[in-house]
């Protein structure tokens, strides 16, 4: 087994979060090393072929494939270090500046040592057993994921007469696309009173093509021999438990899982860091540190994003807190102040601030509303908006200078409803 | 002159039967399975456990008595020479208040088997012994020669090296109609054409009593299909205990189990449900029964683990023959067809034993003289699995064949490798079709907490390349990847 | 006659729900969009529907089987069928690179390709 010389930062994750970090550490000029398990970097982006990626990083609406293209190119120009087809086996921490990272390649396995390490290796999508899914276990079952791999990548098609359950901005993009190619998408299943994704989305994907969504839905059971062969679908309570009573079939030979995704982060909970039950990923403080000194986290890892604008600034931003880190032979020690979740806050990172400088939050609802202002009483912070849905996530920044007036020893993120006009 | 032995159904039981018979020269087997792999009927969907024996009535079912605890002796012997995980942590029957008489009927059970060891554990032992149990159980009758064994991969390994003895193995193949003239066996028609044979062995599991009809033999016995639920959890729960753990068994079923697989997984299950005669296809769960293993699970366990850890639930189905009695029989009217049927639970442990009292029967009802073969292999070695090695270790298979160096399965850290000699083996076998499935249970891919979300796909690749299919083609269970290429349907095509 | 319709905006997240009132089929106003875009989008909608559509082309002898592609522009809705019947017939060769005009002048627009498909290296003898 071969043994490296001390990195400073390495980077878990050829996604783009994993990327950005890279770049960001170069910029910085840190010695730092991206490890990515697939044979090509790019991550989730590669099989996006809709618009919506890079609005604000490259001032241009893109496709997630050219997105990631233009990620890859900066990436290239400024020559960062990294391994494809290395696959992280574990992690040794051995002390708060020094960690093993063991790399299972096609060479043998390297055994990685570095200061801190920047964990960006994306989410895994929710399987029907993480569903109330029974029945049969036909064939003919996919996740979103898979099945936009297999359509947009590899050009096969997977069935012809579809039902998707959840209606998030994946489960539409995954109607209409199947709905293009000349498949039957019989419904879209939403369990929510209210669709998952945008409205845009559902106008575009939905209504463009005549496909039902039904809302305070759930499929209650698949059946099917050898493939699917139908669903059983019953309308749901306000405590979103199936009706009796209302229960009906829909044929169908594919049934596509779109109900949400999930930090991806065995190999962190194996080296203890603490988890935040609400996000499911790591509990981070403003530079996106874990509980495991650092050891830092970003993109979808962190935190399920819906815009990789914001992944690509949590990579960055990681990558800044690992350079502090490195400069100052660990975090600055301060008191940290929890943030808070106040009314309709449903989830929010990071989850401790210095009050020292300035900081970004991502924050997600509960529940939707319109006409609402995002504040942060303790700093007199408000930001109005139009609209909030869980599906979209809020972000803004608090300054420095303004957290400078913080007084009291937390922070709370809450959502306000304004009156009507 | 050789006996042609036509064996119908590569299960534990088939597959069992073609071991044993292939260690000697007086046969030539062929084992009939109309799946495209084997052991994919009640052999794959089965609480996995090794009984001891102390649970069957050697009055009642002295047959069941007798070979339970033989085959838990003959495991461990099966187990070393195939490369079977398995392991031997004991098993608690738990009682609570009421329950104790009844439970103690199992002491006196054992006496009368011969099983050894098997005692009464009053409740702060027990409670020391397994710290997550309900603190409210009086007591458990503990019985330490329970074993927990991986059910594919012995059916798997059973078989490879059943092929290895010169067994030969027809898969796809479905028997249509038994041949007898004369008052004899003659073959079996299947799908694929005639298979001859002097001796023919039912051990089509659920289907037995379909295929003991089509021999004209036993008209009366019919399989009720008897449906178990299971609850997988994911590896990293609390809640894992040592042993296995079941509550005081019913008339009907030997109680709920909750133990920690082979793999390492919490499990619980399963539910008895009888289902009409012609519901034999049907493994679906139900909210019912999975509610049903939750409430009892709370019984064994002082706490749960919360339902975001569930990974998977299945069900199977056991064959429940009429009176729970096993129907092993060699006839000589006609001569040559044996019914190894409706082998109801402790079917699993009894398999190594089963398959020595059929031999046995041949050797008598049909008088053979049995001459051992001189070489007969009795071993075979397992796919060496990168999981369970040490990073040297890891780094000495990658340097051999770097193909172990490039990582397909995450959650189970499955190489290339090993889906590739997953594919190799099973074309060895003699499997015609490749499925995603049979790699599964080959190699695990699949097994772990994102059920093959990010592999599957991968593997699918591996597959097509290996076996120059589109692919759209590669098998998953039973049905195609996809039904096309992605502009099929736009093409109006096919 | 007087109408309105409802119309909600595809140019970006915001999904403004906007007003259109019309007038014997002429557009008189438009309400509810948050920016000048939505404003123009709500009357393109109702003059004629237009979309961007976004789908993949096989490739021959590529490291991958597919390119993905999109129409340069906007194109009327009831062209779409039109479209993927038309990308369902059609294969290219690798390479193909990002950007370029696979098919000219289709409903109006191009179509381009969004992603680089290198040649695949010939397999070794």
């Amino acid at each position: 087994m071969e043994r490296y010389p001390k990195y400073d930062v390495i980077i878990i994750g050829g996604g783009p979060a994993g990327i950005a970090a890279a770049i960001r550490s170069k910029e910085l000029g840190m010695k730092s090393i991206l490890i990515e398990s697939r044979e090509i970097l790019g991550g989730v982006p590669l099989q996006c072929i809709h618009p919506g990626f890079g609005i604000h990083y490259f001032k241009e609406d893109l496709t997630g494939t050219e997105f990631i293209s233009k990620l890859l190119k900066k990436m290239e120009d400024i020559g960062v270090r990294y391994l494809t087809r290395a696959h992280v086996h574990s992690i040794e921490v051995r002390s708060h500046n020094e960690k093993i990272i063991n790399v299972i390649t096609s060479e043998g396995v390297k055994r990685l040592e570095t200061k801190t390490l920047i964990y960006a290796a994306g989410a895994r999508e929710r399987h029907i057993f993480e569903t109330n899914i029974v029945g049969d276990r036909p064939d003919g079952i996919y996740t979103a994921g898979e099945a936009q791999t297999l359509m947009d990548i590899y050009g096969i098609m997977p069935g012809k007469q579809v039902v998707v359950v959840g209606s998030g901005d994946v489960g539409l993009i995954m109607a209409r696309r199947f709905a293009l190619e000349g498949a039957k998408v019989v419904a879209v299943i939403e369990m929510m009173p209210y669709p998952g994704g945008l409205l845009r989305n559902v106008v575009q994907c939905l209504r463009d093509y005549d496909i039902p969504l039904y809302l305070s839905h759930v499929v209650k059971k698949v059946s099917g021999r050898r493939r699917v062969e139908k669903v059983t679908v019953s309308r749901v309570d306000e405590s979103l438990r199936p009706i009796k009573g209302t229960e009906f079939e829909l044929r169908c030979d594919t049934l596509i899982l779109a109900t949400g995704l999930i930090p991806n982060i065995d190999i962190l909970e194996r080296i203890g860091v603490i988890i935040d039950p609400a996000t499911r990923g790591p509990v981070v403080n403003e530079f996106l540190e874990t509980t495991v000194p650092g050891v830092f986290a970003a993109g979808n890892a962190l935190v399920i994003n819906d815009s990789v604008d914001n992944v690509v600034n949590q990579g960055e931003l990681a990558a800044e807190g690992a350079h502090i880190f490195i400069q100052n032979d660990g975090m600055p020690s301060t008191g940290w102040k929890p943030v808070k979740k106040g009314r309709n806050i449903r989830s929010a990172v990071p989850h401790y601030i210095s009050g020292m400088r300035d900081v970004t939050f991502y924050a997600r609802v509960r529940a939707p509303e319109r006409m609402v202002e995002v504040r942060v009483p303790e700093v007199h912070f408000k930001r109005r908006l139009h609209s909030v849905r869980p599906a979209e996530m809020i972000t803004f920044k608090l300054r420095k200078e303004l957290l400078a007036s913080l007084k009291s020893p937390k922070v709370t993120l809450e959502v306000v409803r304004l009156c009507e006009k | 002159m050789r006996l042609r032995v036509a064996i119908i159904g590569s299960g534990i039981i088939g597959s069992c039967i073609a071991r044993v018979l292939s260690m000697y020269e007086n046969f030539s087997i062929t084992l009939i399975e109309r799946e495209f792999d084997v052991g994919w009927g009640s052999s794959k969907a089965n609480s996995s456990v090794i009984h001891p024996g102390h649970e069957e009535d050697p009055e009642r079912h002295p047959l069941r008595a007798k070979l339970c605890k033989e085959g838990n002796i003959l495991w461990r012997t099966w187990a070393k020479e195939l490369d079977i995980p398995v392991k031997w942590p004991g098993e608690l029957m738990l009682f609570f208040r009421e329950e104790e008489k009844r439970a103690r009927k199992y002491i006196d059970l054992a006496k009368r088997n011969g099983i050894p060891s098997v005692k009464i554990v009053p409740r702060e032992e027990l409670l020391k012994m397994e710290p997550i149990l309900n603190p409210d159980v009086e007591g458990a009758v503990y019985a330490p020669t329970t074993g927990v064994i991986d059910p594919f991969e012995a059916v798997i390994a059973i078989v490879e090296n059943a092929v290895d003895n010169s067994v030969k193995l027809l898969t796809e193949t479905e028997v249509r109609a038994i041949k007898i003239a004369g008052g004899q066996v003659k073959g079996a028609l299947t799908n694929n054409g005639f298979v001859e044979a002097d001796i023919i062995i039912n051990a089509a599991g659920i289907h037995s009593d379909e295929i003991s009809h089509m021999a004209g033999v036993e008209p009366n016995f019919k399989i009720r299909p008897r449906r178990g639920e299971y609850i997988l959890f994911d590896e990293d729960v609390e809640i894992k205990p040592t042993r296995v753990l079941h509550t005081t068994p019913t008339e009907k079923t030997k109680g709920v189990y909750g133990l920690t697989t082979i793999h390492g997984n919490l499990m619980i299950g399963p539910t008895a449900e009888d289902l009409p005669p012609d519901f034999k296809e049907r493994t679906s769960t139900t909210s019912e029964g999975l509610e049903y293993l939750w409430d009892k699970a709370k019984a064994l366990f002082k706490e749960l683990p919360p339902r975001s850890k569930v990974i998977r639930s299945f069900a199977g189905l056991r064959a429940e023959p009429p009176d729970g009695r096993w129907l092993i029989r060699a006839y000589t009217d006609p001569w040559g067809f044996i019914n190894v049927a409706g082998i109801r639970s402790p079917g699993f442990t009894a398999a190594p034993a089963i398959a020595r009292y059929v031999l046995n029967l041949i050797r008598t009802e049909y008088d053979v003289k049995l001459v051992k073969k001189d070489r007969w292999n009795p071993y075979r070695r397992g796919i060496v699995r990168l999981a369970d090695k040490s990073l040297h270790q890891i780094d000495s298979l990658i340097r051999k064949n770097p193909d172990y160096g490039e990582i397909i399965c995450y959650c189970k850290l499955v190489s290339k490798a090993e889906i590739l000699e997953a594919i190799e083996r099973m074309r060895k076998i003699g499997i015609k079709t490749i499925t995603l499935d049979g790699i599964k249970h080959r190699t695990r891919a699949g097994f772990g907490r994102c059920q093959g979300a990010f592999c599957r796909w991968k593997i699918a690749l591996l597959v097509s390349e290996y076996a120059q299919i589109p692919l759209q083609e590669v098998v998953i269970k039973k049905s195609p990847y996809g039904i096309g290429d992605v502009k099929v349907l736009l093409r109006g095509g096919k | 006659m007087r109408e309105v319709r409802e119309i909600v905006c595809l140019i970006c997240p915001n999904s403004c729900v906007m007003k259109v009132y019309l007038e014997d089929k002429k557009i008189l106003r438009v309400e509810g969009n948050m920016c000048p875009r939505g404003e123009e989008y709500a009357k393109q909608e109702i003059i004629q529907p237009k979309r961007v559509v976004i789908s993949v082309i096989k490739v021959r002898g590529g490291d991958m089987p597919t390119v993905s592609v999109k129409t340069e522009n906007p194109v009327p809705k009831s062209c779409i069928p039109k479209i993927m019947k038309l990308l369902s017939r059609i294969e290219l060769d690798a390479p193909v690179s990002m950007g370029q005009v696979v098919i000219k002048d289709v409903c109006g627009t191009n179509i381009v390709a969004t992603r680089d498909v290198r040649r695949k290296p010939a397999p070794k003898l």
